[in-house]
């Protein structure tokens, strides 16, 4: 076997990894703070509905939390038995970041989650939500290290260089590079959006099936409410992402709106066929001006193209793509919730067709979160680390054989959670919807879950 | 006084596997039980696990975290020779964890599925870590004897560890289902005993290094004590089950103990045997170390966070202390 194929084997099987994995926490690190809302407003009116909906929603966490779990534990060890030369070279930065993941994430939510779902009659009511919360912080928290340390390997400061690796000079430099707070704001928004869709996306599921579930209703509202407030805002920061990259990794810009010369007052892209091969763009529609008035905030601003930074530059047209995907799926959210919210605002429950809508964009927050990942991480190539260490000097001596037996398993493994995991959610979200002809009597009698 | 870090390292990276071995070991020998038992027994199985089995899986990631963080040189080497076996054991990772979800909130045949696929899941967690194990002890070394010796380990792993299920059961149930363990934990015994003799007898033979630091006159005498004290615990184990079941003795978290007990001896017996190796015969500790700046900052962090870890770990079990509850989802 080439090397060159056992390097697009493990990559492959990384991005498959990865992009499995990123499905669940960008649903639960929100949820979980959605599940503390839920919860408090329990704890404050005592109400039997407000409990159902917790329980329910918590259900829904506990399964994308477990299949969080597990796909990261497999992460973890993506280090070692495909990445050596990761650790051989940036260990000293890489590993720490890891290790506080684990001390200070892992155990808190993988512990407390156990109070959570099964300890709600065992513990005192401020434990429970306490403990809620702590799961929630745990998420969080495990999201701050692990951006932390993918914003270091996109924009890495603050280490030393030391016999040949690298060696950690700085902690807070390294903790907070230049990236760092634009990206994990954007995550942790981008997470909030997720969760919100699902929230109405189901809610709006079991409506279609029970009409009058005053529950699911209340959840509908709750989750156009907070994305149309974070849709808007997540606008902004990712804005302000784009400009924060232009400034540290100016060729992923560059690939991004596929400038391929460096250029006065470049044109912005909407649409083209990037040629990377005749380094052009094939069928491009453009406005005239628009990449340096959007990038520079000038009509005639300079904007460094993709010949400036060769050979070490990203191949164009999955950023190209992806970029546009993202920000078009984020526009359809923002448009989406803005009118929902004009719908719902006087509490009533919107007509078939906007719920049929919402029902479909149920997961429209994965496929711009998975494009905008797409769009950094490649941005990234031909660097694991940026300047320090190339990707294709850090894959592992593991052969082809043994790679396309593990991809293999991935892959069949992954596709039988995935749609055991649809179909359990769908399930839970119509569940119980045709037992009753008044859900409102069945709220009253509380927590027959 | 300057710390011998890599060595500090050690002792943290090996209690945190030695941790993880006895807590998921515990729940996934229950797991195991599971085909051994009826529908209700089954349900009552899993109450007795489903609030702990994600923490005790964390102590895994942190036991190859720390082999990551401080020895980044071995963490390749060991994880790319043992790539299928670590490939196998994360798929069953996968399936048990999502297991305890799905089994209870899956429809028709998919729920009776994923009640298999918790026990296979774990079943193959277990074995691919006895692989592992055996793979590791003889330096990776490949052939046909190293193969089998690897199955006998596997063997050895899934028994110790169906024992620990076993014993755990005594203590968190009671009836029939506790009645049942009893017997079970006689069966692990006598698995158990015949694995620890032969890994005991097969590994000096397949490994000159560990030959050479057991068969050491005279220190091989104050050696001998290891196995007498995992004799002792073995008796000691089936007499306080054998209570148990007769009514004699209350104290029905004895031979949970004694089967802990019997792993820390096993686990002390290989540590000795590897020390001072992080790849057997090829890697030593110091070799492979990270830079001490980094050691540091993750052993302050360590001590500062294990004992908050600890707390609400011994929190969480009094929470959910007590014989468990005949099911604990609401479906």
């Amino acid at each position: 076997m080439e090397t060159g194929e056992a390097l697009l084997l493990a990559r492959a099987q990384f991005a498959l990894n990865i992009s499995f994995h990123i499905l669940f926490p960008s649903i639960t690190i929100a949820l979980a703070w959605i599940l503390v809302y839920f919860r408090t407003r329990y704890a404050l009116t005592g109400e039997a509905a407000w409990l159902e909906t917790y329980k329910l929603w918590t259900k829904i966490f506990a399964l994308t939390f477990a299949m969080g779990v597990v796909s990261g534990v497999v992460m973890s060890f993506q280090f070692g038995t495909n990445w050596p030369g990761f650790m051989n070279t940036v260990g000293n930065v890489a590993g720490p970041l890891l290790a506080f993941e684990v001390l200070t994430a892992f155990f808190l939510e993988a512990t407390f989650l156990g109070v959570m779902l099964f300890g709600m009659n065992r513990v005192p009511g401020w434990m429970h939500l306490t403990s809620t919360v702590l799961v929630a912080a745990g998420t969080t928290l495990s999201a701050f290290w692990i951006l932390a340390l993918n914003s270091w390997m996109q924009t890495p400061v603050g280490h030393g260089m030391s016999e040949g690796q690298i060696v950690a000079a700085d902690w807070w430099q390294i903790l907070f590079t230049p990236s760092f707070p634009y990206r994990f704001t954007h995550m942790f928004l981008a997470s909030g959006l997720t969760a919100a869709f699902v929230v109405a996306g189901l809610s709006a599921w079991r409506l279609l099936k029970a009409p009058r579930d005053t529950a699911a209703a209340r959840t509908l509202r709750a989750g156009i409410v907070i994305a149309a407030v974070l849709a808007p805002v997540q606008a902004f920061v990712g804005d302000q992402h784009g400009l924060n990259t232009l400034e540290h990794q100016p060729a992923k810009i560059a690939a991004i709106e596929a400038i391929w010369k460096t250029e006065r007052g470049a044109p912005l892209v909407l649409f083209a066929i990037p040629n990377e091969k005749e380094q052009r763009n094939d069928f491009s529609i453009e406005i005239p001006r628009g990449a340096s008035l959007i990038l520079t905030h000038s009509l005639d601003g300079e904007l460094k193209g993709l010949d400036e930074f060769a050979p070490d530059v990203p191949p164009v047209a999955p950023l190209f793509f992806g970029f546009r995907l993202m920000v078009g799926m984020g526009v359809l959210m923002i448009a989406l919730s803005w009118y929902g919210a004009w719908r719902v605002r006087n509490g009533v429950v919107p007509p078939q067709w906007l719920l049929w809508t919402f029902a479909a964009f149920t997961f429209s927050g994965w496929v711009a979160t998975l494009a905008g990942w797409y769009v950094t991480e490649i941005g990234r190539q031909p660097w694991l680390v940026t300047g320090i260490l190339r990707t294709a000097d850090a894959v592992g001596p593991v052969g082809g054989a043994q790679l396309g037996a593990s991809l293999t398993s991935y892959i069949i493994t992954y596709t039988l959670l995935l749609a055991a995991y649809l179909v359990v959610l769908t399930h839970l979200a119509g569940k119980g919807a045709g037992e009753t002809g008044a859900p409102a009597g069945r709220l009253a009698k509380g927590v027959a879950a | 006084m300057s710390l011998d870090l890599p060595v500090i390292f050690t002792i943290l990276m090996g209690a945190a596997i030695l941790a993880y071995v006895i807590l998921d070991g515990y729940d996934l020998g229950v797991a195991m039980l599971m085909p051994a038992a009826t529908a209700d027994e089954q349900e009552r199985m899993v109450a007795s696990i489903g609030p702990f089995w994600d923490a005790n899986q964390t102590w895994l990631v942190l036991g190859v975290g720390l082999l990551l963080v401080a020895f980044p040189a071995a963490h390749g080497i060991v994880m790319t020779a043992l790539y299928l076996p670590v490939i196998a054991m994360l798929v069953g990772l996968m399936l048990r964890g999502v297991s305890f979800e799905f089994r209870v909130k899956a429809e028709g045949w998919q729920r009776e599925m994923w009640h298999w696929l918790l026990w296979f899941g774990s079943f193959v967690m277990a074995a691919a870590q006895g692989l592992m194990l055996a793979s590791y002890i003889t330096g990776f070394e490949s052939g046909f004897g190293y193969f089998l010796f690897g199955l006998v380990v596997a063997g050895g792993v899934c028994g110790g560890y169906v024992l620990l299920g076993a014993t755990w059961l005594i203590w968190r149930t009671d009836g029939t289902l506790q009645r049942k363990a009893v017997a079970w934990t006689h069966w692990g015994l006598l698995w158990v005993a015949v694995g620890i003799a032969f890994v005991s007898l097969a590994t000096p033979i397949v490994s000159e290094t560990v030959y050479h630091k057991w068969f050491d006159f005279p220190r091989t005498l104050a050696l001998m004590l290891l196995p007498l004290a995992t004799g002792a615990a073995w008796v000691w184990i089936w007499r306080t089950a054998s209570a148990v079941r007769r009514g004699t003795a209350t104290l029905d978290w004895l031979p949970f103990v004694g089967a802990v007990a019997l792993f820390v001896l096993s686990f002390a017996g290989l540590a000795y045997s590897l020390f001072p190796y992080v790849v057997m015969d090829r890697m030593t500790i110091w070799e492979a170390a990270a830079h001490p700046s980094s050691l540091k900052v993750v052993l302050v962090g360590a001590l500062v966070v294990l004992p908050f870890i600890v707390g609400y770990t011994i929190y969480a079990y009094r929470v959910f202390r007590g014989k468990a509850p005949a099911s604990l989802y609401e479906r």
